[in-house]
């Protein structure tokens, strides 16, 4: 159970927060407290926005709220402006935005990340206390969606979306939203499919219980029509409904000219149905009836298994998703949120700080730093002046700039980038050269053989039997087993994998993996880390008392670096009160420690506080400079470094793979790397995403199965092209390219042991089909001498089916339990 | 042994009605989201065990 709520990513350290929490966060979001604190009803809050929640909340009686999680709101730092959302009330976006819409009533479905315990999806479906013409909203937690009907005559879509971001739930658009989104329906239909086999199962075997025990004989001629025809009757369902996906298959792989797993199938299917219809029909006998339900009810079951879905995850991104719903346009002296469709070139915007840049643009003014990580891989900010030309999926870091866009959206760099072929990969569903399939084509060549054989012995000996024996063949052949082994086996590793942070987009991406020989991998948020390097200090030693104070306001602030320094420095000091502390965006932070003034931060910032700055000649990673009452003392150097136990899991994998390195970053690292992977060639710095994906390929021409392992949208391509794109994210549900993988960035270093297990879930996949061909030659044994009972097929066919289930699951679980588990701590367990 | 031919159709019909019920379950979206309505049900408890508290 509890394994099922960190599935669903539900947050459980927050309901029992330890009492000092209490006392020193804020009441509202636990944050600690620190300078100003905003106080109502004796309880303390560390800002406006939390303050604003919080009364707003008391005043429509919904104070539950804290009962059911103590301090279990998002943080919200400041109202939003009532214009921010305007752009939603646009008749064109609207009515792609919504679900459904009425004269009176709209439905609309938003993305809400920050959802995380059982009192935010309690507030989220309480929303109607807090607003009049908001009707009902309903949850959905693993999706992490809330479903919102609402009167548009009372509210808009931008008020509800602007009371969600003002309660701390901001609803997440981006630019996908407005393409058809896809509902999830293969899984209802599938539910409905399992539900009627099931349901046919049980009755028709109910009703045969009387041809199994021999009673027929007793009970006379009517009431065997009686069960014939009934069961005739209940299997049709199953024939036309719950084995339509059977026939479709098998129907196209035979226009293709191709064997599948589905044609023996459907041939069995399709022998046993017409031979048990013939025997029915002709009061011959009951049919086997019973045998064509459980067959589908198991191979339905089967599939159920295989297809695990995993509702936060989303493995078909494109830029798209990366790219913001709306966008702040200048115009006029005015400042206007409109949506990213309705951008043209010439526009003027305000990208501020964390904001990316739609479209490639020219910069007009403000100290730009742009951080193209995620499109180049070059892990520093490029400092931009104004005038200079900035690409599309930069990210602004530090204060607002103006920037007027020189592209359209759809003809920018990264756009056009996208929407090369090269970037598609050929969407020919999943690899038909799958065990199974080959197995099958061997199978069924093999069953064809026999069948024909033994009608062709009966023809010469006593050719009344000829016709039973051919179909009995058929239809004790009809590989239940083996189309049973692999989805068992692989799906009960997809299970085990998730329940270890590695996802994957479908089961066939185990044999996959376990194909691959040649392992490509990005750097930058890849195998290095931010925060897994180490931290120096340059410049005149501190003291120990002045470090101590570092780390007292460094603590204070949640800025990536400032959280690293603080851990870096941790362990000796004990943290200080820090008064009138400062955290300007994009600058530094500065406080009042023991008396003394502590500024950290970039150059830049220190330099306009007049500040004389000795930035170091080579800076290798990023650099926070400090300074004490105003005098510089030096700057941390904060590397960027492999992750821990990256290196020993690359050298472990050396041995059984050809390894590469691509990297968008320049080549200061060579050397570190260039000895890692040992041989210098496959080694490459300043690639273009372009370039890791011809580089991929180059690998595929010969033959190669190519697995890619990196993070951001630079990598996408390469991502795609390759024969498995493993998306390395830093949280789960964060934003990822198109793959078939995501995985956790922990697990990065326990790739080889994933790759071990891919293999011998293989194996087991193959053993399962020997157990399961052991029973057809035992079958088929008796089929094509003409002695099969409609009792040994009840038998054989269960008996079969469940005991290649339970050995494929059983040994997969005990391989699974060799991923030795209790190395991954158990509060990265969590999602 | 007469009243078997009765009994069997009757027998079908309730398990019909039953596969009926599984249909509109799943119809009606039972099936897509089985996390949220275990911790709904959690919440239910508490926020009715406080009304009764602020009853008395």
């Amino acid at each position: 159970m509890v394994a099922d709520y960190a599935d669903a990513g539900l947050d459980t350290t927050r309901q029992a927060p330890e009492a000092d929490v209490l006392e020193s966060g804020c009441f509202h979001c636990g944050t600690p407290l620190r300078g100003a604190v905003f106080t109502s009803q004796r309880k303390s809050f560390c800002c406006q926005g939390c303050l604003t929640v919080f009364e707003l909340l008391t005043e429509n009686g919904l104070d539950d709220f804290y009962r059911l999680g103590k301090a279990a709101g998002v943080r919200v730092k400041a109202a939003p402006k009532q214009e921010e959302f305007s752009y939603l009330d646009e008749p064109a976006l609207r009515r792609q935005l919504v679900d459904f819409a009425d004269e009176r009533v709209t439905r609309a479905t938003f993305r809400v990340p920050s959802m995380h315990c059982i009192a935010c999806v309690w507030l989220l479906e309480n929303l109607f206390r807090l607003k009049p013409g908001i009707g009902y909203s309903r949850v959905n937690f693993p999706r992490k969606e809330v479903f919102i009907a609402f009167e548009h005559g009372k509210v808009k879509l931008s008020e509800v979306a602007g009371l969600l971001t003002a309660l701390g739930y901001a609803p997440d658009f981006n630019l996908s939203d407005l393409e058809e989104r896809p509902r999830r329906a293969v899984s209802r239909r599938l539910w409905l499919q399992l539900g009627v086999a099931g349901f046919a199962f049980g009755n028709i075997m109910l009703l045969s219980i009387s041809s199994y025990l021999g009673l027929d004989t007793f009970s006379g001629p009517g009431l065997r029509k009686l069960f014939g025809w009934s069961s005739l009757v209940l299997a049709l369902p199953v024939l036309a409904y719950s084995a339509a996906d059977y026939w479709r298959a098998a129907w196209v792989a035979a226009r293709q000219r191709i064997l599948t797993i589905e044609v023996p199938i459907a041939v069995g299917i399709g022998a046993l149905a017409a031979w048990s219809a013939g025997e029915v029909l002709t009061g011959r006998g009951p049919g086997y009836f019973d045998s064509l339900a459980g067959l589908l009810f198991f191979l339905l079951c089967g599939k159920m298994f295989q297809q695990k879905t995993y509702d936060r995850l989303a493995f078909d991104r494109d830029y798209k998703s990366f790219f913001p719903l709306s966008i702040l346009r200048k115009s006029g002296g005015k400042e206007e949120r409109i949506a990213l469709s309705q951008l043209q070139a010439g526009d003027q915007l305000v990208i501020r700080n964390g904001e990316l840049i739609p479209s490639d643009s020219r910069l007009l003014c403000g100290a730009a730093m742009i951080d193209y990580s995620f499109v180049t891989g070059e892990s520093e900010p490029v400092k931009k002046a104004a005038g200079a030309h900035i690409y599309a999926g930069g990210r602004q870091i530090g204060g607002a700039i103006e920037i007027e866009t020189v592209k359209e959206v759809s003809q920018s760099y990264l756009t056009s980038l996208w929407n090369q072929k090269t970037f598609c990969k050929d969407q020919a569903g999943p690899s038909l050269d799958t065990v199974t399939n080959r197995y099958s084509r061997r199978f069924t060549k093999m069953v064809l053989a026999v069948a024909a054989g033994s009608a062709l012995f009966w023809l010469l000996t006593d050719s009344s039997r000829a016709l039973a024996a051919f179909v009995s063949v058929l239809i004790v052949a009809c590989p239940c087993a083996l189309a049973l082994a692999a989805p068992f086996t692989l799906g009960a590793a997809q299970r085990l994998l998730a329940r270890r942070k590695v996802f994957l987009k479908n089961s066939s991406v185990i044999e996959a993996l376990a194909r691959v020989d040649t392992v490509v991998f990005d750097k930058t948020g890849t195998l290095t880390a931010y925060g897994a390097g180490a931290v120096v200090f340059l410049g005149e030693p501190l003291g120990d008392e002045e470090e101590g104070r570092i780390f007292s306001v460094a603590q204070h602030s949640t800025h990536p670096h400032a959280v690293r320094l603080a851990e870096s420095i941790k362990a000796e000091h004990p943290s200080q009160p820090v008064r009138s502390f400062c955290e300007t965006a994009g600058c530094g932070i500065e406080g009042l420690v023991g008396g003394q003034e502590i500024w950290l931060g970039s150059a830049a910032w220190l330099k306009s506080r007049k500040v004389a700055v000795e930035s170091p000649a080579r800076p290798c990673g990023s650099l926070v400079h400090v300074a004490i009452n105003g005098k510089y003392r030096g700057c941390y150097t904060l590397w960027n470094g492999l992750r821990p136990r990256a290196g020993e899991a690359i050298r472990q994998m050396s041995a059984h793979y050809e390894l590469a390195l691509l990297s968008g970053d320049n080549e200061k690292e060579r050397e570190r790397f260039g000895g890692l992977f040992g041989n210098s060639g496959h080694v490459h710095f300043n690639q273009s995403p372009l370039h890791k994906l011809q580089f991929i390929r180059q690998l595929q021409a010969p033959g190669r199965t190519v697995m890619m392992v990196g993070d951001g949208l630079n990598d996408a391509g390469a991502l795609r092209q390759s024969d498995v794109g493993v998306a390395v994210v830093e949280s789960i549900g964060a934003f990822s390219p198109a793959s078939d993988v995501i995985m956790a960035a922990q697990m990065v270093p326990r790739l080889p042991e994933v790759l071990r297990f891919a293999k011998s879930s293989v194996r087991v996949v193959r053993l399962s089909l020997v157990i399961s061909a052991i029973y057809n030659v035992v079958g088929i044994s008796f089929a094509a001498r003409g002695l099969l009972s409609p009792v040994l097929c009840a038998i054989l066919m269960p008996l079969s089916s469940v005991t290649v289930v339970a050995f494929a699951c059983g040994l997969t679980t005990r391989l699974g339990r060799r991923l030795d588990l209790e190395t991954v701590p158990k509060g990265e367990a969590r999602a | 042994m007469i009243v078997i031919f009765l009994l069997i159709p009757l027998s079908i019909v309730t398990a019909a009605v039953f596969l009926m019920g599984f249909i509109w379950a799943v119809r009606s979206g039972q099936y897509e989201d089985t996390c949220t309505p275990s911790l709904r049900s959690l919440m239910d408890d508490n926020g009715s065990k406080q009304n009764e508290k602020a009853n008395e």
